[in-house]
């Protein structure tokens, strides 16, 4: 018997909902984005994202039903992103689920959202098994995890930026809107990415932390300087020698995480695993070094319920259920077991 | 016909189940623990007690607003995940109208008032007429002293109701002097059974909200769109 499971998302500025049957075959994955709506405001507005959670979701929930052919009373549990997140948004998401799961009599499972992200791989790849290191980098997190069995460790995080804030914040610095993770990748293409030497915070030699704010505050001042010179910068090559800063020290961490637990498979996860050259850099470095590389495709990369689904199918039969108390933690702090 | 009503539109959790002879069940909750983990557990208890599920309702209703907007979103997500499941029809309630509810049959002007920070409240003015409660005014979101000299004008005895009234009951009392009556202290605060009384008086009408589009009232747009509003008019 295949478990149906409901995913909901809302933890940032995607309405998300999807049906994925027995842990790994998405049976739908609706996802509502809300990027028109924040734009003109050069970012994401929480009060903004909250509001418009609360007038999609059960749309795009009952989408995701009719989109996977199944009926409510076919549900055997709803899954729903409790934490990281926007607190608002995320109450949205955890108030419909509860209301949801005591009206069908089916277990609740509250789903941490990088859990999330690390699912999407399973769900890309049935067969893929830790033990193996993950990289999940996005706007709101830059972590190395390892994984083995179903214990999940946490190398290490970024100390300041998210790399995908990075991303966002140079991008408005040159004028390029929000989100800047697809706009700087777009201007990069045309631009040297050796053009600018831009520093690499490694932190020392063993060090799997992250640091990013000193590499986005070198990109302001150098747009700065050009500016009081009265130069026009090489845009293209402001992004692509950027974008290279940050794809040599993600990659270069990701192989020595790999190094040092001793593990032959690294994959990435989280919004920024869409871009083309951390996916390329991290396969030809990862190959080189001797590593099996995988990623999500672009859809799984971005928030969406499909991957809380499938997270949720492995807590329900880990017994890891909910109760109608749950709340929604905007600094839910990752299990390690 | 058996109407849920739920309010989480202030620091006021309550969940009641009204029927259409009397009310047959209510939890009311004034404490600091977030609704979002006391809501649904209230309400699954509360049924539980009075013998009730889901099955034996004929509708939902909620507090739509204004109140604090979080609070409204957790209410409304709520309602709406009950009635995706359920088929229920739905209802949103003006929270100001429930809770003038509270002063029924008070002779003269009924005006409850909601904290809605940045020094204003939520208010309208009500009057109890041939066994309804009569809003005069719109919706509004002002200033106390706004909202006092409104009331003045009316030259009548007025009550006041809400979160708002600890605060701002000076502010009143300068205006009105003794005009200002206050009501004993439990009648103070909104009820879910005024919010299922409400919804069960809609629904007998006929009437029932769109469960997709139905959305919180604010009144007030966010901070983030008043900013960008000042910015365009400054261009
Ligand atoms: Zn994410």
């Amino acid at each position: 018997m295949n478990e149906l499971i409901l995913g909901i998302e809302t933890s940032c500025d995607e309405t998300s909902a999807a049906v994925v049957a027995g842990g790994r075959l998405v049976l739908s994955n609706i996802i509502s984005s809300q990027i028109p709506t924040h734009q003109p405001f050069g970012g994401v507005v929480p009060e903004i994202a909250s509001r418009k959670h609360v007038e999609n979701l059960t749309v795009v929930i009952q989408q995701a039903l009719d989109e996977a052919g199944v009926g409510l009373r076919d549900l055997t549990a709803v899954a729903v992103t409790h934490g990281p997140g926007l607190v608002g948004a995320l109450l949205v998401g955890v108030s419909a689920a509860k209301a949801m799961s005591y009206a069908l009599g089916v277990p609740l499972l509250g789903v941490h959202h990088l859990v999330g992200h690390i699912y999407a791989n399973f769900l890309e790849y049935p067969r893929l098994e830790p033990p193996l290191v993950c990289l999940v980098v996005s706007g709101g997190h830059t972590s190395l995890l390892h994984l083995e069995g179903k214990r999940r460790r946490m190398l290490g995080s970024t100390v300041d930026d998210a790399a995908g804030e990075a991303f966002d914040k140079v991008a408005r610095a040159m004028g390029l809107g929000y989100p800047g993770g697809p706009a700087i990748q777009r201007l990069a293409e045309e631009g040297d990415p050796t053009a600018i030497e831009f520093p690499r915070a490694w932190l020392g030699e063993d060090s799997l932390d992250f640091s990013f704010s000193g590499l986005k505050s070198a990109v302001i001042n150098y747009l700065h300087r050009a500016a009081q010179r009265g130069e026009e910068p090489d845009h293209a090559a402001v992004a692509a020698s950027f974008q290279a800063a940050v794809v040599d020290v993600l990659v270069e961490k990701t192989i020595l995480a790999a190094r040092q637990v001793g593990v032959g498979q690294v994959m990435l996860a989280g919004g920024v695993a869409a871009n083309k050259v951390l996916r390329r850099e991290l396969t030809a470095r990862g190959k080189a070094a001797g590593l099996d590389v995988y990623y999500p495709s672009p859809v799984l990369c971005t928030d969406n319920a499909a991957m809380i689904a499938s997270a949720g199918y492995h807590q329900l039969k880990s017994g890891e259920v909910a109760g109608l108390d749950l709340n929604a933690v905007p600094d839910l702090p990752l299990v390690t077991q | 016909m058996r109407v849920l009503g739920l309010d989480s539109a202030t620091n006021v959790a309550s969940v009641a189940v009204m029927g259409e002879q009397h009310l047959v069940a209510e939890a009311w909750l004034n404490t600091r623990k977030t609704h979002s983990q006391r809501l649904m557990p209230m309400l699954a208890q509360l049924l539980q007690e009075a013998d009730l599920t889901l099955a034996d309702l004929s509708g939902l209703a909620v507090a739509i607003g204004p109140g604090s907007f979080t609070g409204l979103r957790i209410g409304l997500a709520t309602v709406k995940g009950l009635a995706l499941v359920t088929g229920l029809p739905v209802v949103g309630i003006p929270t100001l109208d429930a809770l003038a509810l509270n002063a029924a049959g008070f002779p003269g002007i009924v005006c409850p008032i909601l904290n809605a920070r940045k020094q204003e409240v939520y208010g309208a003015v009500y009057a109890w007429r041939e066994g309804e409660m009569e809003r005069l005014t719109e919706y509004l979101a002002v200033s106390p002293e706004a909202l006092a000299e409104i009331l003045d004008a009316y030259c009548q005895p007025v009550t006041l109701l809400g979160d708002g009234v600890p605060i701002y009951r000076q502010v009143f009392h300068q205006r009105l002097g003794n005009r200002l009556v206050l009501l004993p202290l439990p009648q103070l605060l909104g009820r879910a059974a005024q919010v299922a009384y409400l919804g069960l008086r809609a629904l007998q009408a006929g009437r029932r909200d769109d469960l997709h589009s139905l959305k919180p009232f604010y009144i007030r747009p966010s901070e983030a769109e008043v900013r960008m509003a000042q910015r365009l008019a400054g261009e």
